[in-house]
């Protein structure tokens, strides 16, 4: 077995604690959690276990109240830090797509681009490739609202990996998809994050879908119970 | 796609919202313009009844208005002695009375002034205006409302007068007044003698100082001014051009809390997108500039819109026979700049609050937000 260090870590969680409504409800309960680089791994749990805000306090969305997060070696620690995790290093997938529903899927897929002011170019090149990946490059010039579920959550994924995120983190990523649709979505996110060598982190409730990932890692009432490969 | 992109289709998509909006702004920038316009139009028409072919106008020290200022006579005269004066020439302001028309505005001349002769002469010729006659000459719109025409008859006032002719002044209150000979508006008004104001016309090569000196040595009692000067010192002037701009800012302010309140519905009802723009990235400088950026454009509409407005009801307006004449909208780069600053000003603070709201959304609790 090879020794992980720290530098291959992707994603480095040490003893954090989330609280919310202030401190009345405990969410995150001294959580450690080391994602290597390349990883899949999936959080599972049942609802309000912290799936959720685990994927928040990795992102820099949620603050933590005490402990360390460190994502691709930066310490998530103030604004400009996770700005740039957000722009440069980490893709979030939602369980709603949350796309803008007047906007092309084109147009929604290169809202980043505006955040990083990338090359248009370049831009247009990662979208076609992506859409391509995923399947949608035929619906790209469509208004959102004219897009199917699956394809608003495909649209979604091409959007989370247009600034080529090292760390992916999906939140139930196919939870409003019906079966069949669910299956191909998974599908499509775990041959594209293993394609390209990415590291994903994953909620889910879904014991089918977290058995196909390198990893599981089992959450109750904030805390990790347990980890299963 | 670009910001600027994301702005037009968040406002585009909200048309009712956005023209709530613009027209708060239309309308604020459009009562500005209009009540600026009015009244600056006023003061330049007054302005140039005071210089009709003079650089200078003597009246009475300290008058809170011409009306009220009364000058001799006989200081006219004085002053046509002097080496440095081409002209003086007397004029008294006066507002009088007639059949179904509470104020006309009067003007006593002499028949030397220049002015007369500069209007075009529908009825009569200026051969018919005497300064020893009872004869008075009608502005074009004057004759219109008071239905009068030369050869016949006019009450004004106490009295019955023969009307000599009508003439038309490009000037609106001259083009809306009555001339009448000064020594017959003296006597009409009681104030044998006397004048309003007399406008003074430099010989060649002289110097203002030389008769404001000559004033000040001989009649401390009265002040000469440049018509500069006197445009900018008069108060009444003041007053007006204050009160215009003061008026235009309230209606702003009101176009100020629309934009506002277009701004907050509109970061309320996307709270989640705001949301995700955060997690692609956006800092919370992009997206204040993003909000900004809307109420920027908002405002932009609403200034053109309230431009266009302002322009065709002051048209409209200046073609109202019943207003006499009085209107003459002056519409200036000036006013048209002042009211772009203010514009963007409101939209500036009009989305201070949607935009630091906005930036300081935090992502995770704004997307569960229901």
């Amino acid at each position: 077995m090879t020794k992980v260090t720290a530098m291959d870590q992707q994603v480095l969680v040490e003893d954090v604690w989330k609280s919310f409504d202030r401190g009345r409800i405990e969410v995150l309960k001294g959580v450690t959690l080391n994602v290597p680089k390349g990883e899949i791994v999936a959080l599972c749990g049942t609802s309000g276990c912290g799936k959720s805000t685990l994927l928040n306090v990795i992102s820099g969305l949620e603050e933590v109240d005490r402990g360390n997060v460190r994502v691709s070696g930066y310490d998530v620690v103030n604004e400009s830090t996770r700005i740039d995790l957000l722009r440069h290093h980490i893709g979030y997938v939602f369980q709603f797509h949350h796309l803008m529903p007047d906007l092309t899927l084109a147009e929604n897929c290169l809202v980043p681009l505006i955040a990083t002011g990338g090359h248009r170019a370049d831009g247009l090149a990662r979208l076609h490739e992506l859409a391509t990946a995923t399947g949608v490059e035929h619906r790209l010039g469509q208004r959102v609202r004219e897009l199917s579920g699956g394809e608003r959550q495909r649209g979604a994924l091409v959007r989370s990996l247009m600034n080529d995120p090292e760390l992916l983190l999906c939140d139930e990523p196919t939870g409003a998809l019906d079966e069949k649709t669910r299956e191909k979505v998974f599908d499509l996110l775990l041959d594209l994050v293993r394609s390209r060598g990415r590291t994903l982190v994953l909620a889910t409730h879904d014991p089918e879908l977290a058995a196909r990932c390198d990893r599981t890692v089992k959450m109750r009432d904030g805390r990790i119970e347990g980890e299963a490969n | 796609m670009s910001l600027w992109r994301m702005i037009l289709t968040n406002l585009r998509r909200h048309r009712v919202r956005t023209a709530i909006g613009a027209t708060g702004i239309a309308l604020g920038v459009a009562t500005m313009l209009s009540v600026v316009g009015l009244l600056g139009g006023a003061v330049k028409m007054f302005e140039r009844i005071l210089r009709s072919d003079s650089e200078m106008v003597v009246f009475e020290k300290n008058v809170s208005d011409l009306f009220f200022s009364n000058v001799e006579v006989g200081v006219a005269d004085e002053l046509e002695q002097q080496p440095f004066v081409k002209e003086a020439q007397p004029v008294l302001f006066t507002i009088i009375t007639a059949p179904d028309r509470p104020v006309v505005t009067c003007f006593g001349i002499r028949a030397s002034d220049g002015r007369l002769k500069k209007g075009e002469w529908l009825q009569g010729s200026a051969a018919d205006f005497h300064d020893d006659g009872e004869g008075v000459v009608l502005g074009e719109r004057a004759a219109d409302f008071l239905k009068a025409a030369a050869g016949g008859t006019i009450g004004l006032g106490q009295g019955t007068y023969p009307v000599a002719g009508v003439v038309r002044m490009e000037n609106g209150f001259e083009n809306g007044g009555v001339f009448m000979p000064l020594l017959t508006c003296q006597k009409a008004f009681h104030k044998e003698g006397v004048c309003s104001v007399i406008t003074v016309a430099l010989a060649d090569g002289h110097e203002s100082s030389e008769v404001k000196d000559w004033m000040g040595k001989t009649h401390e009692r009265l002040t000469a001014l440049e018509n500069e000067e006197f445009s900018r010192s008069y108060s009444q002037f003041k007053i007006m051009k204050t009160t215009a701009w003061v008026v235009g800012g309230c209606a702003f302010l009101l176009g100020g809390l629309s934009v506002t309140n277009t701004m907050i519905l509109s970061v309320f009802s996307r709270i989640k997108e705001i949301a995700i723009a955060r997690v692609c990235g956006f800092s919370r400088g992009q997206v204040a500039r993003m909000i900004f950026g809307e109420s920027l454009l908002v405002s932009a509409i609403g200034t053109v819109a309230g431009w266009g407005l302002s322009s065709g009801g002051l048209y409209v307006l200046s073609r109202i026979p019943q207003l006499q004449g009085y209107v003459e909208p002056r519409i200036g780069w000036q006013e048209v700049a002042g009211a772009m600053t203010l514009a963007v000003l409101t939209a500036l603070a009009g989305a201070m609050y949607p935009a630091w709201y906005a930036a300081n959304l935090k992502p995770a609790e704004a997307l569960r937000f229901e």
